[in-house]
């Protein structure tokens, strides 16, 4: 696909026509550090940073979300009828995400989008979305997409992948959804013949600047229930908290929680993100907890991640390498190291007895 | 305080030998710069993983809530105190616990280093007080002092105030700080200057509850925020339910809180969470005199009650 060549003049252009079309979003500064924002007139999204502290995902599926209202007013007609929220449906555009954020919503659609279960609020919201990426020059040091199924010029469930070289941006449309969005932005002076030779090196030299790395390659053939009884849980989910940060910041997690809230007599049925980190998040009407125990709920995010999710898609892990949970955990609990430890670990070779029955 | 890893190395290893506890915890270095991980070692042999430096803020009296087992435990001077605290609370009793007493010089501020660079941090070095931090192309020179934690550059309880042995000499208590300077600012604002002092302080929080969660004192088997009959509040991210927990969770630390910081710490938006938790231990003391956890022979403030207790602020 041709590459099309932005500098700072018409990037800036650009940016102000898409408002006219998309509610944009770009990185933002928030408070010591960058956050997906919408971009007022004149705001342009930063270009230079490695990944914002929380994931984009908000913008397809925000923390809270009122689905409906209802009255509990005897004296109305409505009482007790459940009345959609509108939604603000209108053409959305993430400019600056990061290649794992972006291959992460893909992950997130088999979830929400199967043809079993159709979410509407993620799957209209998912549409209405361009995702604008930019490939990532300076890895962080704990980002390990190559070994999640992307890079840091990955291309998956990127509509336009833009390349930054000093002053100068490229733009590489990948989907209709891109051209689309390049056409309203006005960009199209076309790049000079020996820039996609550029671009393939300086893919090669970001991809050589990751230093984190994970193995995934046992994970499908371990049998799930040695794997769930291994004797290192114990040891390595101690420091945990239970806190849900590294599932509030994880751009694949995403389950929720529906609520409804009553205000004397009218109330909203909403639905948060919850956290398997919680006691709350399995405990039953009984008071019977299945989950009762930190380790098992710890354990629990892992074996999704890295078991379940793995042998009922057989497509990789849930998690695209972002690092986020490694960098914001308050007590260095470290995927990658429980990730290897889950594909390394062999019962026979283990003295203790767990893995008998 | 790199100094004492070899002695606590030395102290867990014979506590296990001897069998004079089950486990020993303490920190081991983690896999990214400025983060520590508390750990458990049950064997002598694993006592080599264990380690001291500037950045085991987290507060390990919060692993020994309801533990069964005898257990040697690494204590700086605010681990101590909430030990002392969960001793009075009945979650640990001191017969269980030998005390590796921790006299400490301060800990780092992982949210201040971390933005004071504009790049990665990769890499950080301590060395007496200077702290070296190094990155992609740059590396940079800090003295310890300038990067402390702010509850540790205020606190005048650096050595532990219960322990059975100690890892080194105790070091001198600072004079002349103002652990309350923050509290004082805040104290001369307009009710509307406060109102908005602390909607901005609160305005980024994902309801995540690590603050809560890094403290020893938040060990209730349900927590009012979790409680579902009844509910008590909302789970969205209405500011209402924010401001909610935050004023809640901070009442019920009143008296107990020992300044640990280890909630700010732990909180990924980086909420400076103590400016609710300061104010009430700043009223303890002022009211009663009362400063948590430094002794397991007197009463939390809230505990007791005598006859001339202040009571003008009752209205
Ligand atoms: S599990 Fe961690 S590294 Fe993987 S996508 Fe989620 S936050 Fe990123
Ligand atoms: S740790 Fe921070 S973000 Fe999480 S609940 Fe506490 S203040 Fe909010
Ligand atoms: S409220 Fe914060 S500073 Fe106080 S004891 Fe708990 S964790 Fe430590």
């Amino acid at each position: 696909m041709n590459l099309i060549q932005i500098d700072a003049q018409s990037w800036a252009k650009g940016i102000e026509k898409l408002k006219a079309v998309y509610r944009t979003f770009g990185p933002k500064k928030e408070k010591n550090d960058l956050e997906f924002k919408e971009l007022q007139a004149g705001e342009l999204p930063e270009l230079h940073f490695q990944n914002t502290r929380m994931s984009p995902k908000a913008l397809v599926y925000p923390q809270t979300q009122a689905m409906f209202t209802y009255s509990l007013d005897e004296s109305r007609e409505d009482c007790r009828i459940l009345k959609e929220v509108k939604r603000d449906e209108k053409p959305q555009a993430a400019i600056g995400i990061r290649p794992c954020d972006a291959l992460a919503f893909k992950l997130v659609q088999r979830n929400f989008d199967s043809r079993e279960y159709q979410d509407v609020y993620w799957i209209n919201a998912y549409e209405a979305t361009t995702l604008v990426g930019l490939a990532c020059d300076h890895p962080c040091s704990t980002c390990f997409c190559t070994s999640a199924g992307t890079g840091p010029f990955g291309e998956e469930g990127l509509d336009v992948l833009l390349i930054q070289q000093n002053d100068t941006l490229y733009a590489k449309a990948i989907t209709q959804k891109g051209e689309s969005l390049i056409q309203a932005a006005g960009w199209k002076s076309a790049a000079a013949k020996d820039a996609a030779g550029n671009m393939d090196a300086l893919k090669t030299k970001a991809e050589s600047e990751i230093s984190a790395f994970v193995e995934t390659d046992k994970l499908k053939q371990k049998k799930i229930m040695e794997i769930y009884e291994a004797p290192f849980w114990e040891a390595e989910t101690f420091s945990c908290i239970n806190c849900g940060t590294c599932t509030f910041v994880c751009p694949t997690c995403w389950c929720f929680d529906i609520q409804d809230e009553t205000h004397g007599k009218s109330g909203v049925r909403m639905r948060n993100w919850d956290t398997c980190m919680s006691p709350l998040f399995t405990i039953h009407a009984s008071g019977h907890n299945p989950r009762e125990h930190k380790y098992e709920r710890v354990r629990q995010r892992f074996m999704h991640k890295l078991k379940y999710y793995v042998d009922k898609y057989n497509d990789g892990i849930q998690c695209v390498g972002c690092g986020r949970c490694i960098r914001s955990c308050p007590v260095n609990i470290d995927i990658r190291k429980i990730c290897n430890k889950m594909n390394s670990f062999d019962p026979q070779s283990c003295s203790c007895e767990v893995a008998s029955s | 305080m790199t100094a004492y890893t070899d002695k606590i190395r030395q102290i867990a290893s014979k506590l296990l030998t001897e069998g004079k506890v089950d486990m020993v915890i303490g920190f081991r270095k983690g896999s990214i710069p400025m983060m520590n991980q508390p750990l458990f070692i049950k064997t002598p042999g694993e006592a080599q993983e264990l380690i001291w430096d500037s950045h085991c803020a987290l507060n390990l009296a919060n692993y020994v809530t309801n533990r069964k087992e005898k257990i040697g435990i690494v204590a700086k001077g605010c681990d101590s105190r909430n030990l002392v605290t969960h001793i009075i609370e009945n979650k640990i009793t001191r017969e269980q616990l030998h005390i590796i007493g921790v006299p400490c010089t301060g800990m780092v501020d992982r949210h201040k280093v971390s933005a004071m660079i504009e790049a990665e941090i990769t890499a950080i070095e301590e060395s007496g007080d200077s702290i070296k931090i190094s990155g992609n192309g740059f590396s940079k020179e800090l003295k310890k002092t300038e990067v402390l934690q702010e509850n540790c550059a205020g606190c005048t309880h650096r050595n532990p105030v219960i322990y059975d042995e100690l890892v080194g000499e105790l070091v001198p208590e600072q004079s002349g700080v103002d652990p309350y300077a923050s509290v004082r600012e805040v104290e001369s604002m307009s009710p509307e200057e406060k109102w908005n002092y602390f909607e901005d302080l609160i305005s980024n929080c994902i309801r995540c509850y690590a603050c809560r969660n890094a403290c020893p004192l938040c060990y209730c088997p349900t927590c009012f925020v979790d409680e579902s009959r009844p509910q008590w509040v909302g789970k969205s991210q209405d500011p209402t339910d924010v401001r909610t927990f935050h004023l809640l969770r901070a009442y019920h630390c009143a008296g107990r809180c020992s300044d640990c910081g280890a909630c700010e710490r732990a909180c990924p938006m980086g909420i400076k969470v103590r400016e609710f938790t300061k104010k009430l231990n700043k009223d303890c003391l002022e009211l009663y005199g009362w400063e948590a956890g430094l002794t397991v022979d007197a009463r939390p403030a809230l505990d007791t009650f005598k006859a001339d207790d202040p009571q003008d602020f009752i209205k």
